[in-house]
């Protein structure tokens, strides 16, 4: 377990200076993501002009939304997607095969083989956003409510990143870096609405299948303090069984991989 | 005997058809990644059922259930029959030298991936005409716009909307030959795109100044205008104006991209490096 941390802190070690290399990129990347968090903003905007509530959320209920959407944007673009760039790129190139034969478990290998620490700023953004919403709401979180919004922003994580390690097995037999990220990017982007706007088919694929309500919605209703404690154990269950098939998938995966020059 | 000056246009001519039929086979070869593709371009059916939901209850703007269908996918079609991925080939074979045999042979390298691009277009068509069929079967033709000179206008919309991806896409990844940046970049126009072109919502239901502006930037012409005018959400007359400004943006786009790739082959020395 120790020798495991180890890794993790000289994989992110490594990060941090590789992207201290790259200075510019560090401006853009934090430019950018104040003007995403910005105009992803619009729609939501006009849809809130025409009405006082949507699918029986607020404007600044809905806020809350995106704000949980920004932070896990944060640590998906800045602690998950790099690594799979990365994974696809080893696959293609063929080079996989020099992370596999390391004395580490294969998927803690990939997991933290890059991550962009500048992201923070997305996650940061989105912060500023939850505490600025809940001003404007005049609601200042229980304890309850908090430590309930804690883990469930756990469980999401947990959810996003087995979300990924699906994506990568995929890219086994998919081999192009590209699309696979936009697809996994597309997906994630319909969590920045309330759960509640979907409706039929596509509600229970989102609660279900790809359990994207879990992991925005119901921490937003949860610092509300509008969820009850078996709607937090449903999804922290359901997080548990998503991560525990995410691995079962990966190990297949692998398994079957039979390296490049195949 | 052919004069020297003729002759590579002639090679040119020739080699067309061969590079069409590569990109053909290509588009054929990777049709699981073009399966991925196509269920990344889900935003349009998810922004279709949010905003039907939501005017289940009232129409916003001039846009019911039935017109929000409809824009969405149309959406869908154009951004099918329309899309470029030249700055994921510019930008990988960039970085990775392998331009380094485009160089080498006597075609300029625009025109090679615009043919593979085209090439694809027959696959493409039959994704997009099953969207097209759904689309009036469920929603009828009462739906489409009535204008017949209108309906001319669309095929050379929509050719003016790839040529403005295919040019915008050429002279943002030539960026890469200069600084290796240029994908930010593109994800900056990509953004936009999404947001201010016509992807996420229908523009007329912006605020009145921002879709001022928004119909003088480039983004809209991308897609939000062969939308409006296969549905009639704009007329005849601002249909030809708004041609105008589109084709006079893919004629900008070509010229920044010629001159962006000159100044960067100058600069590029990744030879066989």
């Amino acid at each position: 377990m120790l020798r495991y941390a180890k890794l993790l802190a000289i994989q992110l070690r490594a990060s941090a200076l590789l992207s201290l290399q790259y200075r510019l990129d560090f401006f853009v990347g934090g430019v950018m993501s104040l003007f995403w968090t910005a105009a992803a903003l619009i729609p939501l905007a006009v849809l809130f002009q025409q009405r006082e509530t949507v699918a029986g959320w607020t404007w600044h209920e809905a806020l809350l939304v995106v704000a949980w959407f920004n932070v896990l944007k944060g640590v998906l673009e800045g602690g998950v997607q790099p690594a799979l760039q990365n994974v696809v790129e080893h696959i293609r190139k063929g080079t996989l095969d020099f992370l596999l034969i390391k004395p580490v478990d294969s998927q803690f290998m990939v997991s933290t083989s890059r991550f962009e620490p500048w992201k923070a700023v997305d996650l940061l953004g989105g912060l500023a956003l939850l505490g600025w919403a809940l001003w404007k709401l005049r609601v200042v979180p229980s304890p309850g409510a908090l430590l309930a919004t804690g883990l469930l922003l756990v469980g999401a994580v947990a959810i996003l990143y087995s979300l990924w390690i699906l994506v990568v097995s995929l890219a086994f037999v998919v081999v192009k870096i590209d699309n696979l990220s936009y697809l996994f990017a597309s997906i994630y982007d319909a969590a920045r609405w309330p759960a509640s706007v979907y409706r039929g088919a596509l509600s229970f694929v989102f609660t279900f299948v790809i359990p994207l309500a879990v992991m925005t919605t119901y921490p937003a209703l949860a610092i509300l303090g509008r969820l009850g404690p078996e709607q937090v154990l449903g999804a922290l269950g359901g997080a548990l069984a998503f991560s525990l098939a995410a691995r079962m998938v990966w190990t297949r995966a692998i398994g079957r991989y039979t390296s490049a020059g195949g | 005997m052919s004069s020297s000056a003729a002759r590579p246009r002639l090679g040119l001519l020739r080699a067309i058809p061969s590079l069409m039929r590569v990109g053909f086979a290509e588009a054929v070869a990777y049709r699981a990644e073009f399966l991925v593709w196509i269920l990344a371009t889900n935003m349009p059916l998810i922004m279709l059922l949010l905003w039907s939901a939501v005017a289940k209850e009232a129409p916003v703007g001039r846009f019911g259930e039935a017109e929000f269908g409809a824009y969405f996918l149309a959406t869908l079609i154009v951004r099918l029959v329309t899309s470029s991925w030249v700055i994921w080939d510019l930008n990988f074979e960039i970085r990775q030298g392998t331009i380094g045999m485009r160089l080498l042979r006597p075609l300029h390298p625009f025109v090679w991936y615009a043919a593979e691009n085209l090439a694809a277009l027959p696959m493409r068509a039959m994704v997009a005409l099953p969207v097209a069929a759904i689309a009036l079967l469920w929603l009828g033709a009462g739906q489409l716009n009535p204008d017949p000179v209108a309906w001319a206008i669309v095929p050379v919309a929509l050719i003016g909307a790839w040529a403005m991806t295919f040019c915008a896409m050429a002279m943002i990844g030539s960026l890469g030959l200069l600084w290796e940046s240029s994908l930010s970049v593109f994800q900056l126009w990509l953004g936009l795109y999404f947001v201010i072109g016509g992807y996420v919502l229908p523009l007329e239901l912006l605020p009145d100044w921002l879709y001022a502006v928004v119909r003088w930037l480039p983004f809209r012409y991308l897609l939000s205008f062969p939308v409006e005018t296969m549905l009639g959400l704009i007329d005849r007359r601002e249909a030809l104006g708004a041609l105008a400004v589109q084709w006079g943006y893919a004629a900008l786009f070509l010229a920044g991209a010629l001159a962006v790739w000159r100044r960067g082959l100058a600069r590029y020395s990744a030879f066989g490096g």
